[in-house]
Order: C-alpha cells, then sequence, then structure tokens
C-alpha cells in the first residue's frame, strides 16, 4: 500500500525526535514559568559566575543563567543552565529540597536524568516549534517557550 | 540582549522577543541586521499584532470585525486589511471546496485565517530592512525567511501531539529563502471546524495536520481544511496542491504524508 511505504521511514523519525526532545520536558517541568516578558531577552547572567563573554554577547563565549525557583513535586527546585557559544553545555540544579526523604531520589536521579535529557535535547537543534496553537498559559510549559529562553 | 556588534563571518548577532498577543504568544527571532533597524521593526511588527487584534478579535464587541458582523460596518468603512484578509479568507475557501471558511454559525468570524496571515505579515516586515533570517512563531505556526546562520537553515520542530513534549517529525528550509510551517489540531478551534458537506462539526480521524508552503497564510488554512477532511481525503487534496508537503497523524498514531515531505525533513 502506497500510504504505508511513505510512513516508515518517518516512523523511524518519530522515534528518534521523540527519544531526544522528551527531557525537554523535564526541563520545563523545573522551569519558571517564563512570563513572555521575560522570555523578551536572555536571561541575565548570574552575579559572580565565570561568564567569559561581555554582557550582550551571548552567541560567544561562555555563560550561565540562572531560571526562577519553581515548585516541584519534590519541593522547590532552580536550575542553572550553561552556554557555550550558544549551545547549552551544562544543567545543574543550585536550589533542591534537602529537608525530606525524597532528597536522595533528586540527587541520584532527576537531576541527573534532566541534565542528560536537556542536553539531548540540544541535539535535536531546533530553531522553534509548530504545534496546535497554544493558550497563553500553555505558552508558559512549552517547548517554545524553552527555547524562547535559552536562546539555543 | 543581543546588540552585540555584529561578526557577519560569523553568527549573526540574534535578537528575540515573546509577544502576548490574540490569546497567545507570538515568538520573534531575528538574525542578523543593524541592531537599531531591527528593534524598530521588531517594535512595529508587534505594535501591529496588537492593532490587528483590536480590528479583527471576535472577542471584541467593539472590533471592527465584530461591528461588521453585526452589519454596523461595511467593509469599505472598515481598515483596508479587513477587505485584504476577507479576499484571502475567499480564496482559502474556494481552494478548499468549504472546507476552510470564515462563515461561523451564519456569521462571520475570519479568526483562523488572521492569525497565520499576521504572523507572515509581521516577518515579512521584518525581513525587508536588511536583516539575514527572521522567524515568527504565532503560537505554533511559524514563518520563516533567510536563514539563522550561514550555512545552516532554520529547523522547526513538529510537535507530537500523542507524547507532549517530544517532536514528531523536524522540518529544515534548507535551499529556499522563504518556507512556513503550520499545524492544526484538536487543541485548536476544536468543533469549531465545520464540515460543509453536512453544516456540523467535522467528524476527523485526524489529532494534528502540519502543511509546509512558502507563506504562512495559506500553510495555516490547508491545515485546518485539512485537518477537518480527515487523514484520507486530507492527503489527497493536499498532494494536488503545488508547493505543499504535509504530515498528518491520526489518532491511532499513524503518520501520513506528501510524496515530497521528505525532502524537506531535517
Amino acid at each position: 500500500m502506497h500510504a504505508l511505504k511513505k510512513t516508515r521511514p518517518l516512523r523511524r523519525i518519530v522515534l528518534a525526535s521523540a527519544a531526544t526532545v522528551s527531557g525537554m520536558v523535564l526541563l520545563l517541568a523545573l522551569k519558571p514559568h517564563t512570563s513572555p516578558e521575560a522570555a523578551s531577552a536572555v536571561p541575565a547572567p548570574v552575579p559572580g559566575s565565570s561568564a567569559s563573554a561581555s554582557a550582550g554577547t551571548p552567541a560567544s563565549g561562555t555563560k550561565s543563567v540562572d531560571g526562577e525557583t519553581v515548585q516541584t513535586r519534590w519541593g522547590p527546585v532552580q536550575v542553572r543552565i550553561t552556554l557555550k557559544d550558544g549551545k547549552l553545555t551544562e544543567v545543574t540544579a543550585v536550589t533542591y529540597p534537602t529537608d525530606n526523604p525524597r532528597d536522595q531520589e533528586i540527587n541520584s536521579y532527576a537531576l541527573p536524568q534532566l541534565r542528560r535529557e536537556a542536553l539531548a535535547a540540544q541535539s535535536a537543534q531546533i530553531d522553534t516549534v509548530s504545534g496546535a496553537t497554544y493558550t497563553s498559559d500553555g505558552y508558559r510549559q512549552s517547548l517554545q517557550s524553552a527555547l524562547d529562553s535559552a536562546g539555543r | 540582549m543581543a546588540d552585540a556588534v555584529a561578526e557577519p563571518a560569523e553568527a549573526p548577532a540574534a535578537v528575540r522577543h515573546a509577544e502576548e498577543v490574540m490569546g497567545t504568544v507570538f515568538s520573534f527571532d531575528v538574525r542578523g541586521g543593524e541592531s537599531a533597524v531591527v528593534r524598530t521593526a521588531l517594535a512595529e511588527a508587534v505594535a501591529g499584532l496588537h492593532r490587528v487584534n483590536e480590528v479583527f478579535s471576535t472577542y471584541r464587541e467593539d472590533s471592527q470585525v465584530s461591528r461588521l458582523a453585526r452589519g454596523e460596518l461595511t467593509v469599505a468603512e472598515c481598515d483596508p486589511e479587513v477587505a485584504q484578509v476577507l479576499e484571502l479568507a475567499a480564496e482559502a475557501e474556494r481552494v478548499s471546496e468549504g472546507w476552510f471558511s470564515t462563515t461561523y454559525r451564519g456569521s462571520l468570524d475570519p479568526t483562523g485565517i488572521v492569525k497565520g496571515w499576521a504572523a507572515e505579515r509581521a516577518a515579512r516586515e521584518i525581513a525587508s530592512v536588511g536583516v539575514s533570517g527572521v522567524s515568527v512563531n504565532g503560537g505554533g505556526d511559524v514563518q520563516m525567511f533567510g536563514t539563522p546562520e550561514p550555512h545552516r537553515p532554520w529547523r522547526v520542530g513538529v510537535s507530537d501531539p500523542l507524547r507532549p513534549g517530544g517532536l514528531a517529525a523536524v522540518i529544515s528550509a534548507a535551499g529556499v529563502d522563504r518556507l512556513a510551517v503550520a499545524t492544526s489540531g484538536t487543541a485548536e478551534r476544536g468543533a469549531h471546524i465545520v464540515d460543509p458537506r453536512t453544516g456540523r462539526p467535522a467528524i476527523t480521524d485526524l489529532v494534528a495536520a502540519t502543511v509546509v508552503a512558502p507563506l504562512l497564510t495559506w500553510a495555516d488554512c490547508w491545515a485546518t481544511a485539512a485537518f477537518a477532511m480527515g487523514s484520507r481525503e486530507g492527503l489527497a487534496w493536499l498532494e494536488s496542491l503545488p508547493g505543499v508537503e504535509a504530515l498528518l497523524i491520526t489518532a491511532g498514531d499513524e503518520v501520513r504524508c506528501t510524496g515530497g515531505l521528505a525532502a524537506r525533513l531535517g
């Protein structure tokens, strides 16, 4: 059947892409709700971070940006993203819960997974996302919102 | 922000902006160009989107389109953009044999064409001031011109409706100077899409229809129409349109695409 023939190569793409980008969701789960206004600029460099690029040249050099603190099911988490030449190279947590029994889970599992998956998502190398129209609220949890904030 | 001294041989400076308007968010990504000029063009494009919303919103009682629908204004008395959009919508309705329509429950409602048209126009306005690339994403529908970096095309992820956060495909603008990608899905408009043969809400086996075409006004209309048609009729109809490629995803997680889509996959 014609349609089936066409379908096959695409299936593989679906699987590969789903695997690489699913990590962005986790990143978003830990990402702050970024208001559209805040997304209008590359987030401010972290004071005291080892940013080697001068301010205003986010496309080159290394710099770190902090997300806002967000509530996760484990407690408040704040993520720091390191960009090198505009590419996401590292994701670390600067704030995470320390006063409940799930701490171990976060430190040993959730955060490393977040890091790995966010870096994998970066390798999909996309500039923007097409999908069924989201509402203004939906945008805050979208891949597009992450791309706008991270500045790739 | 990214107002670095431009280094044309390297990655051109990027200016990004996200604007909440028309019930969604428009994301701008502009590369290269003279910083002050880009900023002015961006500000004008954003202001243009808000003006479009004021004129075309069916949620505002006092918008020109609402007044037009109530017969309080004639098309000639509206801003010239109204006649322009209605003309484009009439063409979309003709080409789609009524599957795309601006008549909803007997009343004028051009909502289905306005967002794509406005994003395309905003992108074109910014492209015209001498930038190396621009991408305008209006709530999930994208118009791109030029390139983001030398030797690298714009790349658009198509979100997978059955795996939130995942991508069903990546579309590349390699080799073309302009490209649009629009997706119509279950989250969008809902029962607002009417089967012209029955006059009732369209019954479709699709969860998403993504259309790739040079310009967003049409990509957006064709995605809406194909989504309502369903996978079989939609795919056959899209194949008949010159310069148009598409990817349809059914509720059963089947992916159907037009014959030429493979050339656009990144």
